[in-house]
């Protein structure tokens, strides 16, 4: 395998793993208008507050993978969708500091409540804006601001905003008890029928839009090699819901739900979630910025790629390693008492 | 000067990253001290020492927090704003950032969560170990960054094909010539700037109880470590200076208010006011020769002066001068500090001296100011370059249109001067607090045997009788 390739194929890893990871905790600050109580919102955040950082570290990742594998996609991507970008890093600084400040605040807490919230919308928002952007084709830098937002931009950034908020309530119903639980559990149930619609018009536009795209999903065998996408998707999407509704059921009767009832939604949500990942690789490879740029155009000289690859293969695995060992540590339900520094 | 989108691309870079450092100058050192505090309190068990750790774990978070917040701007910024530096350097910087990221970034974020919040999940020495690692991961972070940007001001191991770096030699790339000097002045610096902000409030804590063991001891360390580092400074700042001359002596012409293209017997100036359009300074304070000395080691020694290069090729002299001299001021107080604290200490004066402790309480804010006054001197002196004499700032400017520049770094100014504000308001707010109490101490001390473990536990399971957790 060549080495744009693997580096390729690391981008869209490590941009995979921010958006599971950071779905989840982006989606905890989407759900937050929805819980009222402040003890609900602490108990919200304490879910992920020893967790986001390193969550977000894979937004960086994924930044200086493509700085370092593929330059010219770097400096043509982030300069073309500046504002949606710029606005991203001041959500997810609002969203940031809401952590630190808002356990050790007495009268600004409702403003950390609104920073927490509104930072994780508009950070998600954002995403999923550029996520069209690059699906419908980059605009050229220099032209009028505006020429993001359109429909389907617009729908896109709606539906990562619904897509986050579906992986903050299968986290929460992993992590939390009784009221708590069972209102993230409703909304989900909600959210992943909006969810798969949502992912269903994006993919049918996608495959619409452009005849190559076309051709790669309907020609002569691809559609019997490719049906597995959709189909594991809506078995999936399946499932969650009906652990959702058992996990209701429960709680509705006075019992504690079965801890598979319990787990299983969030790692069919990443299911789900991969399954859509994998589906856009598809239309899009090998297309770093479509219609402008393959992976192996942008590709930095292989002296670079070289270099990068002890750090790779032997870092990874490490952070991965760590990670798990982190989230292990923190296993089980979150406890409402004050615990930690 | 028209603001057009190149000018306001770098005033937006400057003040990010302007607001970014002030973190990390604090958090690299405050990590190790705290780290430092936790093995004593591991080997020792001396409870004034968890009690230290403990307290300043809350300020370290806050401001660790600002950090990661502001530092992520700055990770995309290089491409939003330099979209054809990052294309032309890319191959050079990319990777060094791809290992800050895969060596440092993630153990830091990955180690952060069990030293904040892991106290009663794993036990103490696997906690200190937790510590310790963010400590190091910090280290390791400035290492890359320093390896970076210090490749922009003395380039070296590369090929430019078709206007593209390249890498001819990593090592070269990454130890080229200014960085372990730079590495080891911003090292300390942190270990300083950190240093100063617990002398400070241990200083104020001092003034309203005398007797406080925590502020007593926080201040003595505090000063043994400023009296080892500060004069630990100043040499290693002339070495990088020695570095600066030799490497980018347009840089050093500014700092040092050197017009001539060649000047010997160069006065050292304590003061003046440097005029780029005439191309000399007024007001003059200067010791005769003394420049010379200090950077030739030859009173007779000769400098280059500014008039060697082109107009176009000097930094903005007034802001490199200045700059260098409140940098150099601020260090000169913190050894004078330093040592004040050593003379009251043979009187056994040093935590009632009132003048020494309000000294001392105001310093606080000096270790980064001049760090920031530091990196003025290093970013601003090497203009008209980003990499020095081989690529103009303002050539590889994103083509964006100004409005929406005008647009970002309105709603950065925004954002960091509530943040600041907050920051400092939330800092005072723990400071104030002052540290826990030597007997709630015991109730969330380390390690899974803690009694603040027993009560979550019992808490758990009193609150959840049916829980059918697996």
């Amino acid at each position: 395998m060549d080495l744009a390739l693997f580096y390729f194929l690391l981008l869209g890893f490590a941009i995979l793993m921010y958006v599971i990871l950071d779905g989840f905790d982006l989606g905890i600050g989407i759900l937050y208008p929805w819980f009222h109580e402040e003890q609900a919102k602490d108990h919200l955040m304490r879910s992920i507050s020893h967790v986001w950082d390193g969550n977000e570290t894979w937004l960086v990742f994924g930044g200086v993978i493509l700085f370092g594998a593929f330059p010219s996609a770097y400096a043509g991507l982030l300069s073309g969708l500046y504002l949606p970008i710029m606005l991203m890093l001041i959500g997810l600084i609002f969203r940031g500091v809401a952590f630190e400040y808002r356990f050790k605040s007495d009268t600004s807490r409702v403003w950390w409540n609104r920073a927490f919230a509104s930072g994780s919308m508009l950070a998600a928002f954002c995403q999923g804006l550029m996520l069209g952007a690059i699906i419908q084709g980059m605009p050229d830098t220099a032209s009028h601001s505006l020429v993001l937002i359109t429909p389907f931009t617009l729908f896109t950034g709606f539906a990562v905003v619904a897509g986050y908020a579906l992986l903050g309530c299968t986290y929460l119903v992993m992590k939390s008890r009784d009221d708590i639980q069972a209102k993230a559990a409703r909304y989900g149930q909600r959210l992943v029928l909006v969810v798969m619609v949502a992912m269903a018009l994006v993919s049918l536009w996608t495959v619409l839009q452009s005849a190559e795209i076309f051709a790669r999903w309907f020609s002569s065998w691809h559609p019997i090699a490719l049906a597995p996408l959709p189909i594991i998707a809506i078995v999936c999407a399946r499932l969650l819901w009906l652990d959702l509704a058992k996990v209701r059921a429960n709680l509705q009767a006075g019992h504690i739900p079965l801890s598979t009832h319990e787990d299983r939604p969030f790692w069919l949500a990443v299911i789900v979630f991969t399954l859509g990942f994998v589906g856009l690789l598809v239309s899009l490879f090998p297309a770093l910025i479509p219609g402008q740029l393959t992976y192996m155009q942008a590709a930095a000289p292989s002296a670079s790629l070289w270099f990068m690859l002890p750090g790779v293969a032997i870092f990874v695995p490490l952070i991965l390693a760590y990670t798990c060992w982190g989230y292990r540590i923190f296993a089980g339900k979150v406890e409402d008492f004050q615990e930690g520094y | 000067m028209e603001l057009d989108s190149a000018i306001l691309s770098r005033i937006q870079f400057a003040f990010t990253v302007s607001f970014h450092i002030i973190f990390p100058s604090i958090t690299i050192g405050l990590a190790t001290l705290i780290a430092i505090w936790e093995g004593l309190y591991l080997k020792t068990k001396d409870p004034v020492y968890l009690q230290l750790a403990k307290f300043w774990i809350k300020p370290f978070a806050i401001t660790f927090g600002m950090g990661v917040v502001s530092g992520i701007v700055l990770s995309y910024e290089f491409g939003t704003n330099f979209s054809k530096f990052s294309e032309i350097t890319g191959a050079v910087l990319g990777p060094l950032m791809a290992y800050e990221v895969l060596t440092a970034f993630f153990l830091e974020a990955g180690f952060l969560g069990i030293m904040l919040f892991g106290w009663q999940r794993v036990s103490a020495r696997l906690h200190f170990f937790a510590t310790c690692t963010v400590a190091v991961g910090t280290w390791i972070s400035a290492f890359w960054i320093i390896a970076a940007n210090s490749w922009m001001q003395t380039p070296a191991g590369y090929h430019l094909v078709d206007g593209k770096f390249t890498v001819a030699s990593w090592w070269e790339v990454i130890f080229n010539p200014s960085m372990p000097y730079r590495l080891s002045h911003m090292l300390l610096a942190t270990f300083i700037t950190a240093s100063l902000v617990v002398l400070a409030t241990s200083a104020w804590h001092l003034r309203r109880d005398a007797q406080s063991a925590f502020a007593r001891k926080g201040l003595s360390m505090t000063l043994w470590i400023l009296l080892v580092l500060a004069p630990l400074q100043a040499y290693v700042g002339d070495l990088h200076g020695l570095n600066v001359k030799e490497h980018q002596p347009v840089k050093l012409a500014a700092m040092e208010g050197i017009w001539p293209a060649r000047e010997s017997s160069v006065p050292l100036l304590l003061f003046a006011i440097p005029d780029m359009a005439a191309e000399k300074n007024h007001f003059e304070i200067a010791v005769p020769g003394l420049a010379s000395l200090i950077l030739t080691h030859d009173w007779q020694g000769e400098l280059t002066g500014l008039q060697a290069v082109p107009k176009a090729d000097r930094p903005n002299v007034p802001l490199v001068f200045f700059s260098f001299r409140i940098m150099v001021g601020l260090g000169l107080l913190m050894i004078a500090v330093a040592v004040w604290g050593l003379l009251l200490r043979r009187n056994d004066r040093l935590y009632s001296n009132r003048w020494f402790l309000g000294l001392s309480s105001w310093m606080a804010p000096t270790g980064v100011i001049a760090v920031l006054a530091g990196w003025y001197v290093v970013e601003i002196g090497r203009q008209p370059w980003l990499v020095y004499g081989l690529v103009r700032t303002m050539d590889v400017v994103s083509p964006l249109p100004a409005e929406r520049v005008a647009l970002s770094l309105t709603l950065f100014v925004l954002t960091y001067s509530v943040l600041f504000a907050v920051y400092l308001y939330f800092m005072r707010k723990l400071i104030k607090k002052g540290p826990p109490d030597l007997a709630s101490l015991a109730q969330h001390k380390i390690g899974v045997t803690a009694s603040g473990y027993a009560l979550a536990f019992t808490k758990a399971v009193g609150s959840t009788p049916t829980q059918g957790d697996k």
